[in-house]
């Protein structure tokens, strides 16, 4: 079928605004090959099923929109956490930021610098899974990604990592665009942490591909919220073996089109899969996109959609999350909640919630739900002398622990939740 | 202590008026009680004096220790000393009941100036004040009424009494969804905040929870007025014959 003249001309704007490497080495096949399929499926436009309640427009455009940078006085966000720190400065890893790249149980290193070689073991990765994750959706932004990635990491955990991995994005640049794709292989047995926080640059789109063996686990925790003008788009795909773990949570503020989708294939029996998110949103330029697609093409696994927003002000808050259990997954475990928490009437929660179920012996179980804060509850907690904007930030912060409790460090878990307070406390207006 | 002159009280949404003049005087360290028959109005009076929404005070005045309550908002009458232990406690998912008792007690003793208690002290009261309740440590953690039974809703409203050292306290058909161990375990509780300088207003529809709090006064409730007031003998009078009599000779 032919593409509607507004891709075609978006699509060919923003591709010849970019050029491939010159020297991609390993990466060379799969990049043209990406770079053939973006052209012909298009970048995204607002009439795609996917993106109708968001509209593309800005992560597209041959030009990112001018982004301010940002000073905070609260310390990073995993500044309690012992990390091995990887920075990157507007899209380009910063060797002097960074710790050295070693670490125990794991290999650690740059996707630029990896390219001298023509052989790698990320090949069967790197593209690999993206591609995989094309259907039955298409998501070109992250083709894209897989044509004209510059820079990133490359993961290979063999062990139990000695510490997590903490990748801090700097943004120094009001016109900075950065693609960016990280890869991470976990070995059979191996576990590690992967932590994500600050700008990336005005504009980003980071793809992570993540391969989790059998008995491996990986766990994820992003915050998003330095950046007040961030424009992205995120995307995880992950294939998990035979009783693996995957667990991804990401705490969003602030921003103005942020697009975070996670892709995962359970292709091992017995493995689990938890993608979480909270995301406080202000203003009328406010709007944040989850998009999760979670295939069962195994026994006996386990998936949990946890999704909390909340709204004030104008802000919109999207949610499209599937189930989707495959002929013979059976026992498959799936559940999904997204629930958006409106703190005026001027805010939207847009959920398309969806369980697609080819096997006969599974429980699957969704929800979502919409609505304001609780004024019973309000007035239980002034009668007991609580002031009313105190206690609305206590019923706040209740309405999103369920989607916190899915972070297993409870010290992350700790953070995470008194930035939600320090969030919530800032005058409106 | 609690003074009411005059009270007339309608719903906000609706032409509908639930109170038509109440007086009333609670003296300090006295306890009022007011029965009175379904619809009299006398949840709508607890109600009103913790200032729930929803209520307009047409005419009359309300005070606290001569500060007019009505123009104050629900969290400085709490300050003020005020305390309604609810008829049906509210269940706040998410917030644990610790929590919720500290942050009602530091956000009470700010509003007075006063310096908040650190975690530690706040524990050791609570454990204290908790377990003469037979409160347990699994009631403490859990959020606040989620899954609780009605007396353990009811004993905690105890305890948030206890905690907070309220001067006035109004209780809202507290003995309603009790079995008789509950209703004793609750009055305990509450006759053992009993003192000089702490009032109590007992909204009941039963005798039976006046046998264990022993009123001072006893007032009848119809149709949005305090109808006839007199000692505790009242309440055996209603008990025995029902509101009718009362009511007729009233008429």
């Amino acid at each position: 079928m032919a593409l509607p003249k507004v891709k075609i001309d978006t699509t060919e704007a923003r591709l010849n605004a970019l050029s491939l490497p010159a020297a991609a080495g390993w990466t060379q096949t799969a990049r043209q090959d990406a770079l053939s399929r973006v052209t012909e499926m298009g970048l995204p436009i607002k009439r795609d099923e996917y993106w109708r309640y968001t509209d593309p427009t800005a992560l597209t455009s041959v030009e990112p929109v001018a982004a301010s940078v940002y000073a905070s006085e609260n310390g990073d966000v995993f500044g309690s956490t012992e990390c091995l720190h990887v920075v990157f400065v507007d899209g380009v890893f910063d060797a002097e930021a960074s710790d050295e790249l070693t670490l125990d149980g794991v290999t650690i290193e740059r996707l630029a610098d990896s390219q001298s070689a023509d052989i790698h073991w990320a090949k069967d990765l790197f593209g690999a899974l993206e591609t995989a994750g094309q259907n039955p959706v298409q998501r070109p932004l992250a083709t894209l990604n897989t044509a004209f990635a510059t820079d990133g990491l490359i993961i290979r955990a063999s062990g139990k990592a000695a510490k997590p991995i903490h990748v801090s994005y700097l943004q120094t640049k009001t016109d900075s665009d950065a693609i960016l794709r990280h890869l991470v292989q976990v070995d059979a047995g191996a576990e590690v942490t992967l932590l994500e926080s600050g700008p990336a640059a005005a504009r980003f789109n980071i793809v992570t591909e993540v391969s989790v063996a059998d008995t491996a686990s990986f766990h994820h925790v992003r915050a998003q919220g330095r950046d007040h003008e961030r424009r992205a788009a995120t995307a995880i795909f992950a294939r998990l073996g035979t009783e693996s773990a995957f667990k991804s949570f990401t705490m969003t503020a602030n921003g103005v089109m942020t697009r975070n989708e996670v892709v995962i294939e359970l292709t091992g029996d017995d493995s689990i899969a938890h993608v979480a998110g909270v995301c406080i949103g202000a203003g009328r330029d406010f709007h944040h996109d989850d998009t999760v697609f979670i295939t069962h093409d195994a026994e006996r696994c386990e998936s949990r959609q946890v999704f909390k927003k909340v709204l004030r002000d104008n802000a919109t808050g999207v949610f499209q999350g599937k189930i989707l259990v495959k002929e013979g997954a059976q026992k498959t475990d799936g559940y999904q909640i997204s629930q958006g928490l409106l703190l005026d009437d001027d805010s939207n929660f847009l959920a398309k919630p969806e369980l697609e179920i080819y096997a006969d012996d599974v429980a699957c179980s969704h929800g979502s739900t919409c609505g304001a804060i609780d004024e019973t509850a309000i007035y239980y907690l002034r009668s007991r002398g609580v002031p009313k904007a105190e206690a609305t930030d206590l019923l706040t912060l209740a309405f999103l622990a369920e989607a916190l409790d899915e972070i297993d460090d409870e010290t992350i878990a700790e953070t995470l939740r008194d930035r939600l307070a320090i969030w919530l406390e800032r005058p409106q207006g | 202590m609690l003074e009411i002159k005059n009270l007339h009280v309608k719903l906000e949404e609706e032409e509908k008026q639930i109170l038509k003049g109440v007086n009333l005087t609670v003296e300090a360290g006295k306890v009022h009680a007011i029965m009175g028959p379904n619809g009299s109005g006398k949840s709508t009076l607890s109600y009103v004096l913790s200032g729930r929404d929803g209520y307009e005070v047409t005419d009359g005045e309300a005070s606290l220790d001569g500060e007019d309550l009505l123009d104050l908002e629900p969290e400085e009458r709490a300050a003020a000393g005020l305390f309604l232990a609810f008829q049906y406690p509210v269940e706040i998912p998410g917030v644990g009941n610790m929590t919720f008792l500290r942050t009602a007690v530091n956000a009470q003793r700010k509003s007075r100036g006063e310096e908040e208690l650190s975690a530690a002290d706040f524990l050791k009261v609570v454990r204290e004040r908790a377990k003469t309740l037979k409160i347990d440590a699994d009631m403490l953690k859990r959020p606040v009424n989620v899954g609780f039974s009605g007396g353990e809703k009811k004993r905690n409203e105890i305890l948030q009494m206890a905690m907070l050292e309220p001067k006035m306290c109004i209780l809202d058909e507290t003995d309603s969804g009790l079995d008789v161990d509950a209703m004793k375990l609750v009055s305990e509780g509450v006759n053992a905040l009993r003192s000089e300088g702490r009032s109590f207003l007992v909204i009941t529809h039963y005798q039976r929870l006046l046998d264990h709090i022993k009123p001072d006064v006893v007032h009848i409730m119809a149709n949005g007025r305090i109808v006839k007031t007199g000692g505790p003998e009242l309440a055996l009078e209603v008990e025995n014959n029902g509101y009718a009599d009362i009511l007729a000779e009233v008429e």
